[in-house]
């Protein structure tokens, strides 16, 4: 078993959490089926938000029981086939300037079977989606990288990469909004940041929105470090 | 408003209140006070219809003076104090004057104190709460010299108050429930898990706290494993199988195997253990974790039921004579429920 068969949980995640598994694995049916389940889970409780294969309904246990929340899980789930599913059309399409380059995306090539420039070609062709934010504020779960991307996790941690550094895990791109550890392999940086403290939007990112990267040098992402979005253009998309 | 003056103050101090809920879709945990009771205890006793922002003090707290008469009281952690040679006890309440020295100790039993004033600290306002969050870059530790404006008490001659606090310092056992990964652990290492003395290891802050303990890792299965929702509570078995148990200020998602959650009421029980104190885990059902929720609103109306007028033995009272010593009138709602 590989995890990635799509067999709905619905279980229990803390006193005021029903999360609703459909698989153990990341994959693109799973995101799917999380896609269509987050948005007509809306109501169900108070606070519904999609990971990568699971969405989770936070409620209030002064307002609703556990009984009632997991019986409106449990009937939307019986209503349909959840295996099968596609992406929704996305409502947004960001388009990322991104330096590809350095020695761990050299590393990274070969892992996954790649020459450098044939690694760069895909990372650029990859119409990607936000899977999921989490982790630290704002940061996205960008996917799905082709099966030969499911690459491990380096045998060290790599103690800082910067803010704005992308990096590939598990047939995923997550994009760093701060400074940070990561057992992960660096191959890019960008000068967007999807968590802007300050900004009266501060989480740039919503689960859904398609996302593409355009390679820019690394003289450029430097010099677009000032820019309000690092250069990023959100595109409205049919 | 007023200010409060920070003449001088210790590593780690934030302002702190009852966080952001409802941002987890954008990887933002709710965040606020490790110990969640102590605010609601300090609301119960200063009158405040719910917990307002407070300084959060991580095992010693520092000097500070106001510029106008405000009631102030000391939660959590079990920290000495006094205001010019007064001795300020644990969960009660006692008026600090403009002119005057508050100095707040380090933590005698308890890992997290709280200083709270009746009109709660003001502070920066991100997203609904005052409370610093440090992983988001929101707000900073106190520093000596700051100067941070408090909200008005508008009855600062309401007589003391005491509380007597629910016990949950110095360790004990922690109630767990299951989560979605508790399967992925076989059964004799769960009954393993839940038989094992821990104790708190020195590395513990407002994103979690590591537990030591004696024998081998608790192993799971964790192949493929996708990341997944976190919340607080959750015993996390990192890479070298070792639980570390998250808190306020957790990631919202991760990828390490979880053996079950920490319940809310015992989650002050777990922040306030100091380094060393012994700690242990003890199973209950889903409907048994469920069965204990209670409401906040419902605990501070409960403290709100609990509380005592301070008597204070008069040896201990320097200016006894300035005291009304005949009628016992109080600002007339502190006993009341509402």
């Amino acid at each position: 078993m590989d995890g990635a068969e799509i067999t709905p949980e619905v279980l229990p995640l803390g006193q005021d959490g029903v999360l609703v598994r459909f698989a153990r694995a990341v994959s693109p049916q799973a995101s799917a089926a999380v896609a269509r389940f987050a948005a007509e889970a809306e109501g169900l409780a108070e606070e519904v938000a999609p990971a990568l294969a699971s969405v989770l309904l936070r409620f209030d246990p002064g307002r609703r029981t556990r009984a009632e929340v997991v019986a409106g899980a449990e009937a939307l789930l019986a209503a349909q086939d959840w295996g099968g599913l596609y992406d929704p059309p996305p409502r947004r399409l960001w388009r990322v300037p991104v330096a590809l380059e350095g020695e761990p995306l050299a590393e990274a090539a070969e892992l996954a079977g790649l020459t450098e420039a044939e690694a760069r070609a895909e990372l650029l062709a990859a119409e990607l989606r936000v899977r999921a934010i989490g982790f630290a504020p704002g940061m996205p779960y960008l996917g799905y990288l082709p099966e030969h991307w499911n690459i491990p996790r380096q045998r060290d941690l790599t103690p800082k990469v910067p803010a704005g550094a992308l990096v590939v895990a598990v047939r995923q791109l997550v994009l760093f909004p701060t400074d940070t550890v990561t057992g992960w392999r660096m191959v890019g940086r960008c000068a967007f940041r999807p968590f802007r403290r300050e900004a009266e939007a501060p989480f740039v990112l919503s689960p859904g929105d398609a996302l593409r990267f355009e390679a820019v040098t690394a003289g450029e992402v430097e010099a677009l470090e000032g820019e309000p979005l690092g250069g990023a253009i959100c595109e409205g998309a049919a | 408003m007023s200010v409060l003056r920070v003449l001088d103050i210790a590593p780690g101090v934030t302002v702190q209140d009852m966080g952001r809920p409802g941002w987890i879709a954008k990887g933002l945990a709710r965040g606020g006070a490790a110990d969640r009771l102590a605010l609601l205890e300090a609301a119960a006793l200063l009158g405040q219809h719910h917990p307002l922002a407070a300084l959060e003090m991580a095992g010693a707290g520092g000097r500070f003076a106001v510029d106008a008469p405000t009631r102030i009281c000391l939660t959590g952690a079990r920290m000495k104090a006094e205001i010019e040679g007064r001795p300020l006890g644990h969960c009660e309440t006692a008026l600090l004057a403009p002119g005057e020295v508050l100095r707040v100790g380090g933590a005698q039993a308890g890992a997290y104190g709280y200083l709270a004033f009746a009109g709660g600290v003001l502070g920066e306002e991100w997203l609904g709460a005052r409370a610093a969050h440090l992983l988001a870059g929101v707000g900073r530790f106190v520093a000596a010299g700051d100067d941070i404006a408090l909200g008005p008490d508008d009855a600062p001659e309401a007589a003391a108050l005491v509380l007597e606090p629910e016990p949950r310092l110095g360790g004990g056992a922690l109630r767990v429930m299951p989560g979605p990964q508790s399967g992925l652990f076989a059964p004799e290492v769960r009954a393993r898990f839940f038989g094992t003395e821990f104790s708190r290891a020195p590395q513990a802050n407002r994103q979690g706290v590591r537990l030591d303990f004696e024998g081998p890792a608790f192993e799971s299965e964790t192949s493929g494993l996708a990341s997944d929702f976190i919340t607080g509570g959750d015993i996390q078995m990192t890479g070298d199988g070792r639980p570390y148990v998250l808190l306020a200020e957790s990631q919202t998602v991760g990828g390490y195997p979880r053996i079950g959650t920490v319940i809310a009421a015992d989650l002050p029980r777990l922040a306030q253990a100091q380094a060393g104190e012994a700690l242990r885990f003890q199973e209950v059902s889903l409907a048994e974790a469920d069965a204990a929720w209670e409401s906040e609103a419902a605990v501070q109306a409960r403290l709100r039921k609990a509380l005592r007028p301070r008597l204070r033995d008069p040896r201990d009272i320097p200016d006894l004579l300035s005291y009304q010593l005949v009628s016992g009138v109080t600002g007339g709602n502190e006993l009341e429920d509402e």
